[in-house]
C-alpha cells in the first residue's frame, strides 16, 4: 500500500494566496491572505485522508485546489500521475472523471430549478461516453438506487427532499462518472446527527464496493474517527500534525491537536466528566498577518521564546507520524 | 405568462407533492382577483391588437374609403359616432381600436429588446467580472443617469428610423440598464452558489454554467420588470408621439391621437379622453399583472 504506484493524489508545497485589494476601478494590492501556505499531502489508493481544523484554516481551500477549481499559487498537485497545472482545459475536463467532489451544504449544492433527473444526469450530459451504452435515465436510476433513493422520485425538485436525501443526491452526482477519488468537503456537517451516521455509512459502503479514495475535509473529530485512515491537522495554512488515525487519536503530539481532541465529546458520561478539557483562548490568527515563528504560539500554553523566533517544521516522531512543534507531547503522556 | 401556466400544469401532472416555485406562484395567483382583472384586460387588449376588425371597421378611420368626412368634424358622441368624431371627422372609437396595434407593438418590442440586451450583458458582466464588468457597469450608470425624455428627444431628432423602429430603438437604448443591473446582481449571487461549483467540478463549460445553471436562477426579477415596464413603454411612446417625435402621421397611435386632440380639448373632450382611457387601462393592466406575479413569485411576501 505504500509504494509510489499507489499514490493517487500528491500535493507538494501547495500554496493559495488571496490578494487583499483596495480601490474600485484601479485595484491596488495591499496585502494577501495566505489561505494555504505550503502544505504537502499524499493520498493512497483506497484510503481516506482527513483534513481537520477549525473554520478558516484552509482545509476547504485545499479541497478546491485538489479539484483544480482554483489555481494554486505555488507548489504542485498531481492526480493519478498527471500534474494539474500542465493540463489544458480539455485534458482537465477528462481528468474530472477521475476526481469528483461532495459539497457541504445540501441546500445550496443542488440547483433549485432542476429536477433530480437533470441534476444526476448532468455528468452524462457533459461526458456522454460515461454512459457506456446505457440510456441516461437508466444510468440515473441505477445511481439513485445505489445511494439508497427511490428511483421513482427522479422528477421531483430538490426542495421536496430532506437534508439527508439531498446529500444522497449530491453523492449520486459525484459517483456518476465512476471517479477513483472523491474530495468530500464537510459532507455531513450540515446534517442531523442521526442522518450523519446514515450518510457516513453510505460513504463507507461505497468506498468498499468501488475502491474509492477519499479526501475528507471536516472539523468534526468524532465523524473523522469513523472514516479516516490518516489525518492531517491544519492550522491556518499549514499542516501541524499528520499521521495514521489511530496514532494521532491515541497519542496526539501537537498541542493544537490535543486541544481539538479534548473538545470533541466522548459518548460516555463517566469518562466525559472525568477528563480534563483544554480550553483555547483567543481566535485563529489573522491569516493576512500570521504571527512570527509558530502560528499557534499565540494560543499555546507551552509557548516559549523559541516559538516566536523559529517556525517549527514537520518532523517524524514515529513511523508515519509527523508533527510541527518545538515541544511536542511525549508519546507516553496521557491526554 | 403562458410559460408560467405550462410549468404549473406539468408540475401538477407530476403528482400532488411535486410543486415548483412556479406552481406555488400559480396557486397564489389563482386566488388573487387583481391578477384576474389584469388578465381579462390583457386578453381584451390582445384581441384588439390581433383582430381589430372584430371591434371596429377600418373604413371609418380614413377618408380614402369614405369614412372620415369633414362635415362630421368634432361630432359629439351619439347615434352616428359611439364615442364621437375628431377634427377630421373620423370615428374616435374605431381610430383608437386601430391605434392599439402600434402602441402595444412599441411596448412589447421594447420590453423584449431591453430584457434580451440587458440580461445578456448582465449575465456576461456578472459571470466574467473583472475589467469588462467594471466598464459595463460604468456605462450602465451613465445610461441610468440620463434623463429619459430628454435622452429620447435627442436620440429621435438625430436618428432617422422608419415608423415605430425609431421609438423602439430610443426606448430600448435608454432602458436596458435596469435589466442589466438586476440580472448582473442575481448572476453574481448564483455564481457563488455551490451548485455552480458542483457543475464546474463536473467539467461543465462556461456556456453550460451560464445558460443552464445561472440564467434560470437570475432571470426571474427582470421578467417581472419587463412586464411592468411594458406598460410604461406604451406610455413613453405616447409621450414621444405627443411631442411630435414618435410615431408620425399618417401612422397612428394613442399618443398621436392625444397629440392631435389637444387643440379641441375644451370643445370636444372625447377626442382626447377616449385614446387616453385606452392608454391608461392598458398601462395599468400590465403594471398590475407584473406586480401580482412578482408578489406571487416572492415567498417572503406570501401570507
Amino acid at each position: 500500500m505504500t509504494t509510489s504506484d499507489d499514490v493517487v493524489v500528491e500535493a507538494v508545497g501547495l500554496k493559495r494566496l488571496y490578494p487583499i485589494t483596495k480601490g474600485i476601478l484601479f485595484k491596488k494590492k495591499i496585502g494577501e491572505v495566505r489561505a494555504v501556505d505550503g502544505i504537502d499531502l499524499q493520498l493512497m489508493r483506497g484510503e481516506t485522508l482527513a483534513l481537520v481544523g477549525e473554520s478558516g484554516c484552509g482545509k476547504s481551500t485545499t479541497g478546491r485546489l485538489l479539484m483544480g477549481l482554483e489555481p494554486a499559487d505555488g507548489g504542485s498537485i498531481s492526480v493519478l500521475g498527471d500534474d494539474l497545472a500542465k493540463l489544458n482545459s480539455r485534458q482537465m475536463r477528462a481528468k474530472r472523471r477521475d476526481i469528483q467532489m461532495i459539497l457541504q451544504d445540501p441546500y445550496t449544492s443542488l440547483n433549485p430549478r432542476m429536477n433530480v433527473a437533470t441534476i444526476v444526469g448532468e455528468p452524462f450530459a457533459i461526458h456522454p461516453d460515461a454512459l457506456a451504452g446505457r440510456s441516461r435515465s437508466e444510468a440515473v436510476r441505477e445511481l439513485m438506487d445505489r445511494v439508497g433513493l427511490d428511483p421513482s422520485m427522479v422528477n421531483r425538485y430538490p426542495h421536496q427532499f430532506s437534508g439527508g436525501q439531498r446529500q444522497r443526491i449530491g453523492v449520486a452526482r459525484a459517483l456518476a462518472l465512476r471517479p477513483q477519488i472523491i474530495v468530500a468537503d464537510e459532507p455531513v456537517s450540515a446534517l442531523d446527527v442521526s442522518v450523519q451516521a446514515q450518510v457516513m455509512n453510505l460513504l463507507l459502503d461505497l468506498q468498499k464496493e468501488m475502491g474509492l479514495s477519499y479526501v475528507f475535509v471536516s472539523h468534526d473529530l468524532a465523524v473523522v474517527r469513523q472514516i479516516a485512515d490518516r489525518i492531517s491537522v491544519m492550522y491556518p495554512g499549514r499542516v501541524v500534525e499528520t499521521g495514521k488515525a489511530e496514532s494521532v487519536y491515541a497519542a496526539p503530539a501537537h498541542p493544537y491537536t490535543l486541544a481539538l481532541l479534548s473538545a470533541a465529546p466522548i459518548p460516555d458520561p463517566a469518562v466525559q466528566a472525568e477528563r480534563e478539557r483544554i480550553k483555547l483562548s483567543g481566535e485563529l490568527p489573522n491569516p493576512a498577518d500570521p504571527p512570527s515563528g509558530c502560528r499557534f504560539r499565540t494560543r499555546c500554553w507551552k509557548a516559549q521564546e523559541v516559538c516566536a523566533r523559529e517556525e517549527p517544521q514537520l518532523v517524524e516522531i514515529s513511523s508515519g507520524h509527523s508533527v510541527a512543534c518545538h515541544f511536542p507531547q511525549r508519546e507516553d503522556a496521557k491526554v | 405568462m403562458s410559460d408560467l401556466q405550462v410549468e404549473a400544469q406539468s408540475a401538477q401532472a407530476a403528482g400532488p407533492e411535486s410543486r415548483t416555485v412556479a406552481a406555488d406562484a400559480w396557486y397564489q395567483l389563482r386566488r388573487n382577483w387583481v391578477f384576474w382583472v389584469s388578465v381579462v384586460l390583457i386578453v381584451g387588449i390582445s384581441a384588439i391588437v390581433l383582430f381589430p376588425g372584430l371591434f371596429a371597421s377600418e373604413e371609418a378611420t380614413t377618408s380614402l374609403t369614405g369614412g372620415c368626412q369633414l362635415e362630421d368634424s368634432l361630432e359629439a358622441p351619439g347615434d352616428k359616432f359611439l364615442l364621437g368624431a375628431d377634427q377630421q371627422g373620423c370615428d374616435v372609437y374605431s381610430l383608437s381600436i386601430y391605434s392599439a396595434r402600434t402602441s402595444v407593438s412599441v411596448g412589447l418590442l421594447t420590453a423584449i429588446g431591453t430584457t434580451l440586451i440587458g440580461s445578456l450583458l448582465g449575465l456576461l458582466a456578472g459571470f466574467y467580472g473583472g475589467k469588462s464588468d467594471s466598464v459595463l457597469s460604468g456605462v450602465t450608470s451613465i445610461f441610468l443617469g440620463l434623463p429619459f425624455v430628454l435622452g429620447a428627444v435627442v436620440l429621435l431628432s438625430s436618428v432617422d428610423l422608419p415608423d415605430i423602429w425609431g421609438v423602439v430603438f430610443a426606448l430600448t437604448l435608454l432602458s436596458w440598464a435596469t435589466a442589466f443591473r438586476l440580472v448582473r446582481a442575481k448572476t453574481i449571487e448564483a455564481k457563488g452558489q455551490d451548485y455552480t461549483l458542483a457543475a464546474r467540478a463536473l467539467g461543465a463549460k462556461d456556456l453550460r454554467i451560464m445558460f443552464r445553471h445561472i440564467l434560470p436562477n437570475a432571470i426571474g426579477p427582470s421578467i417581472v420588470v419587463a412586464v411592468i415596464s411594458l406598460g410604461i413603454f406604451i406610455g413613453a411612446e405616447a409621450t414621444l408621439s405627443y411631442l411630435g417625435l414618435g410615431i408620425q402621421p399618417p401612422n397612428t397611435s394613442w399618443g398621436v391621437m392625444i397629440s392631435e386632440a389637444q387643440n379641441a380639448f375644451f370643445t370636444a373632450p372625447w377626442v382626447l379622453m377616449v385614446p387616453a382611457g385606452f392608454l391608461t387601462v392598458t398601462v395599468l393592466a400590465f403594471i398590475l399583472l407584473g406586480e401580482t406575479v412578482s408578489d406571487a413569485l416572492d415567498p417572503k411576501l406570501r401570507k
